[in-house]
């Protein structure tokens, strides 16, 4: 069984991230789509939907998200008929785990709009709906999309997790190789740097379009 | 199907419950003074006149950032016997959590030294007081107050990260929960108490954190210039 | 004799030279104002003064002793000049007596009940003894620029460097400060003062320099130099243009 650690280890590794990929997209997508609907509510006039979605965002960010892993996990095996893929459960808890994520970020950004950008476009007789639509959601566009690239890391990383539930993907892989090579620090090296690969572009991309939007927007004070 | 949630039976292992509730926070407010305090330094070190010190520091946080804190534990916990360091589970997990959290903490201090204006730092000098006095008694504090609130969300994420050094059997809540529910079965009662406990513990830190706030700052009577800084969980 | 002697001094912001062989001397216990354009160096001269920025050539002596950037010197010095600040500087973090009292106990490592009696005393001078608890947000900018100035006064300072100390208040702010000054001054303090009140400058000083493209251009008794005899005719047209 014990064997070197060679190529052949390095490519199932790689091999790997392809689920690694699959499940931050769907986790980023599918907490996007969530998060978007929320943010409505959480800046809803009505106020009990503002209170759910905020409560939704306390519960999601004020728990570990392991354990939010493991309890659907759980429910999902005993409480359904069907038995759900490790894919499907984990793309669930993490998309939940993400739009929390989401809701904060766009509703920072919609916050940040003056008020008066809303009455202006009221006094033209929009719709609230319309408001957002046409006026404060292609200015708050611009200071959301730096911390969006940011959450896009935040997922990529948070699917490591998964590995701990049984889903195989580059961390998994990475446990799996270094059990029969017994050489786990040259193995979760590798899976750090793909991991990096991932991560650091996105990171810089994140950083890149936050300055250019500072530059645009607060002129500098001196004295 | 027809799932009939037994909480009996989740709450006869209570003391174990209690335990690993202690350990979690004794776990986090040790990490997280640690993380304070390495992130200034951290930070003064970004902001050092040495080119090579502010790249090494760059180089550590775009690393540690970029990379997963599951994947830095095994590292720490599996990888580095090979090299002859052997740390026990709890040393690998406090040290992963405190790696992992000081890159956060040292760029949000490092934000909050940058809002403090020159003329601060001038004013004390002007008064005979040397850098490191104008440091300790001029700029750290209020340094501090600017980022207070990004402070406590990093506390409150560093608390709910210890939950995955359990990964690598360290005996905290999370794997006593594990612990339970592989003698009792009740697997969703288990996560669901033990989830409650950690909303509380981040309810706490939230309440506590905020009343110390007011004690460590209260000569702000306005509401503090906040500076939002992209938190990051995991 | 004199306590502040400038012989030659030249100092540039890379390319940029703001003081070009600036020479002179202030009187121990005499007042200089110093007035001229913004921009032309006036808040330069002082910082160098007090080592808060290093020059590129010439020297600086402060009480017989040389500018330079040594720290221990530095702060030697600094405890012996007091620099007051446009924008106040005040520390927010502390309240007006420990604005006072951290230099005393700080730097110069005196008791807490001796930092305390100073800070009274200097306070009182000032005007403001019951603000001794007040944080600084909750004084207006004049009482938090009288702060500032005791704060200086605490350490006993040979000399004062104002920096248009009184061009961040509103105008009715500006009369309780320069009351303040103009009592230093009757008091005997050795004093530097960059302004742009002209009738205060007159009223208080000793002597007037008037600075130009970093370069002290004309300097003379303010009788002189505002009583219609500046001998440049940049000096003319600056003194027509402030409220003479
Ligand atoms: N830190 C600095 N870096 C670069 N240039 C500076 C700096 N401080 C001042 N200057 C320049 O030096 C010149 C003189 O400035 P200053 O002494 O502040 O003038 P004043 O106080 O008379 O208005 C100005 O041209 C200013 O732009
Ligand atoms: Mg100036």
């Amino acid at each position: 069984m014990l064997r070197e650690f060679g190529m052949g280890d390095v490519y199932y590794l790689v091999a790997s991230a392809r689920w690694t990929f699959v499940l931050s997209l769907i986790a980023f997508v599918g907490g996007g789509l969530i998060g978007g609907l929320m943010t409505l509510a959480r800046i809803s006039r009505f106020a009990p939907l503002r209170w759910f979605a905020a409560g939704y965002v306390e519960v999601l960010q004020g728990t570990p998200l392991l354990m939010q892993l493991f309890l659907w996990f759980f429910m999902l095996t005993l409480l359904l008929p069907v038995e759900l893929p490790a894919l499907a459960v984990a793309a669930i808890a993490l998309s939940l785990n993400a739009s929390s994520f989401a809701i904060e970020i766009w509703r920072g950004s919609i916050e940040a709009i003056p008020k008066t950008q809303w009455e202006s476009a009221a006094s033209i007789g929009m719709s609230r709906l319309q408001q957002l639509r046409y006026i404060i959601a292609p200015q708050a566009i611009r200071i959301g999309i730096a911390p969006t690239v940011g959450l896009a890391v935040i997922v990529i990383k948070a699917t490591s997790l998964t590995a701990l539930i049984g889903f195989v993907e580059v961390t998994r892989a990475g446990q799996l190789v270094s059990g029969v090579t017994f050489q786990p620090l040259l193995t979760y090296s590798v899976v750090a740097l793909i991991y990096l690969a991932f991560c650091w572009p996105l990171s810089i991309l994140s950083r890149r379009l936050e300055q250019n939007l500072d530059v645009n927007r607060t002129p500098e004070l001196s004295q | 199907m027809d799932y009939v949630f037994q909480f009996r039976e989740v709450f006869r292992y209570w003391p174990l419950l209690a335990e690993g509730t202690v350990v979690t926070i004794a776990m986090s407010i040790g990490a997280m003074v640690l993380c304070v305090i390495f992130g200034t330094l951290g930070a003064l070190a970004r902001r050092s006149r040495t080119m090579i010190l502010r790249w090494l520091v760059i180089i550590y946080i775009d690393i540690i950032r970029n990379t997963p804190f599951l994947v830095q534990l095994f590292i720490l916990f599996f990888g580095l016997p090979s090299l002859g360091i052997r740390l026990d589970a709890m040393s690998a997990g406090v040290l992963g959590i405190v790696i992992y959290n000081t890159a956060f903490t040292t760029e949000i201090i490092r934000a909050g030294l940058q809002a403090i204006h020159k003329s601060q730092v001038e004013s004390g000098l002007s008064i005979g007081m040397s850098r490191v006095q104008v440091f300790l008694y001029v700029v750290i504090v209020p340094a501090l107050q600017k980022v207070y609130p990004a402070l406590v969300s990093q506390f409150v994420l560093l608390m709910l990260g210890t939950s995955i050094v359990s990964a690598i059997g360290v005996e905290e809540l999370t794997s006593y929960a594990h612990q339970i529910q592989t003698t009792n079965f009740r697997s969703i009662e288990v996560y669901l108490v033990v989830i409650c406990i950690y909303m509380a513990l981040t309810l706490m830190i939230r309440f506590s954190m905020r009343a110390l706030g007011r004690v460590l700052f209260r000569y702000r009577h306005r509401r503090p210039g906040r500076i939002t800084l992209p938190v990051e969980q995991l | 004799m004199s306590i502040v002697h400038l012989n030659s001094v030249s100092k540039n912001f890379g390319h940029i030279e703001v003081l070009k062989n600036v020479s002179m001397d202030v009187a121990r216990g005499s007042v200089v104002s110093i007035i001229g354009r913004s921009g032309s160096g006036k808040s330069t001269l002082l910082r160098c003064v007090n080592g808060l920025e290093p020059i590129q050539g010439g020297e600086i002596t402060v009480n017989g002793k040389k500018v330079t950037r040594d720290e221990r010197a530095l702060k030697a010095l600094r405890q012996e000049v007091g620099f007051v600040f446009q924008s106040f500087n005040l520390f927010p973090h502390l309240t007006v007596e420990r604005n006072i009292t951290i230099g005393l106990t700080v730097v110069q490592k005196k008791a807490r009940t001796e930092a305390k009696a100073l800070a009274e005393q200097v306070l009182r001078q000032v005007g403001l003894i019951d603000k001794l608890n007040a944080y600084p947000d909750e004084l207006s900018g004049g009482q938090q620029q009288r702060v500032a100035i005791a704060r200086c006064l605490a350490l006993s300072p040979k000399l004062m460097l104002f920096d248009e100390v009184t061009s961040a208040l509103d105008p009715e702010l500006k009369g309780e400060v320069l009351r303040v000054i103009a009592d230093l001054a009757s008091a005997g303090m050795t004093m530097i003062l960059v302004t742009h009140e002209m009738h205060f400058a007159r009223s208080v000083s000793h002597e007037i320099k008037f600075m130009n493209a970093g370069k002290i251009w004309e300097s003379g008794p303010p009788e002189k130099l505002f009583g219609g005899e500046a001998e440049t005719p940049e000096l003319r047209q600056f003194v027509q243009h402030h409220a003479y």
